[in-house]
């Protein structure tokens, strides 16, 4: 057995078969688990994902949104036990595998047009 | 049991923690090693158990380990031997196999290894000199300029100045073991360890 596969199969059991597939540019809701006070609950964030990190176990996906007039990034490890499920509300249609550009755009410049 | 085991530096990779937080960890295929010396104070003047570790094909073994193993008893050819101090026998014997299990999840233990060669290096990277300028006229930025003081009309032995870096041996300690797989002897320990991916490693355990 190779050095890469022994080190793919120690990962393999972290990893999640059932995600759905996160392209840039669509929209995401991210089910994550919070803990507060010695109790857990689920958060809902939503935004656009802006990038998508391969590398196994390590794949993250970032996604932004605007919250009170405030850009928010947040960069999530996809096969994290913290996120609980991934939900793709809208496919965008984008040219760019990383839409950092969107960071400079508010309103109207930083629309995406829909995937059909 | 002995008092730690050779292994061989698989790679890096990361792994989820209980409360979902990521950790870097480093797989170390570690033994199985066979005893194929015990050294006693009365015969050899000090306590040490001497193991083998990673099969090889018969050409790659020479006549002198050939024989060497063959006295031991063990019916493997091994590429690396080295030995453990020990104050007391633990009481292994010869050509006994001895796997991964000695060591427990959640134990702290130090890795040895040779650290990755860097070739001839300066001083700026080799010992981190300030070096100088890049702008604002200067024409020397990474020498190591004065030697010393000009009253012993030498340098002393020992200064610091460019040269070979890397392939020190160096030891890594307060790694914990994350996870042991003992069906392939596989330990994950938290963090990195020196040396270059398929090095010879040495785990182990701390006493005190």
């Amino acid at each position: 057995m190779s050095k890469q596969m022994i080190l793919t199969s120690v990962a393999e059991p972290h990893i999640k078969a059932d995600l759905p597939d996160i392209c840039p540019g669509d929209t995401v809701k991210v089910h994550v688990k919070v803990r507060e006070g010695g109790k857990e609950r689920v958060q809902v964030y939503e935004g656009v994902c802006i990038a998508v990190k391969h590398g196994g176990i390590a794949k993250t996906v970032t996604i932004r949104k605007i919250s009170n007039a405030v850009g928010v990034e947040r960069t999530f490890p996809v096969h994290s036990p913290m996120v609980e499920k991934f939900e793709v509300t809208r496919k965008g249609k984008v040219r760019r595998a990383k839409l950092y550009y969107l960071r400079g755009k508010v309103g109207k410049d930083a629309r995406i047009k829909e995937k059909r | 049991m002995l008092p730690g085991l050779l292994g061989k530096k698989i790679g890096m990779t990361h792994l989820f923690t209980s409360e979902g937080k990521m950790a870097p960890v480093t797989v170390i295929q570690a033994g199985p090693v066979y005893v194929t010396q015990i050294k006693t104070e009365d015969k050899d003047g000090y306590e040490a158990i001497q193991v083998g570790f990673e099969e090889i094909s018969d050409k790659h073994l020479s006549f002198p380990k050939y024989g060497h193993l063959k006295k031991a008893g063990v019916q493997k050819n091994l590429r690396t031997i080295r030995e453990f101090r020990v104050e007391t026998q633990p009481g292994v014997e010869l050509g006994q196999e001895i796997g991964v299990d000695i060591f427990a999840e959640g134990e702290v233990v130090t890795v040895t290894g040779t650290s990755k060669g860097k070739g001839f290096q300066g001083g700026v990277k080799r010992y981190h000199f300030k070096g100088q300028h890049m702008t604002h006229g200067y024409m020397t930025h990474r020498r190591p300029l004065s030697s010393g003081a000009t009253g012993p009309q030498r340098v002393f032995k020992g200064t610091r100045k460019p040269g070979r870096m890397g392939t020190d041996t160096v030891t890594q300690k307060g790694l914990k073991v994350i996870k042991i797989d003992a069906e392939r002897n596989l330990i994950l320990v938290d963090g990195s360890v020196p040396g270059p991916n398929g090095a010879l490693v040495v785990i182990n355990k701390v006493t005190r």
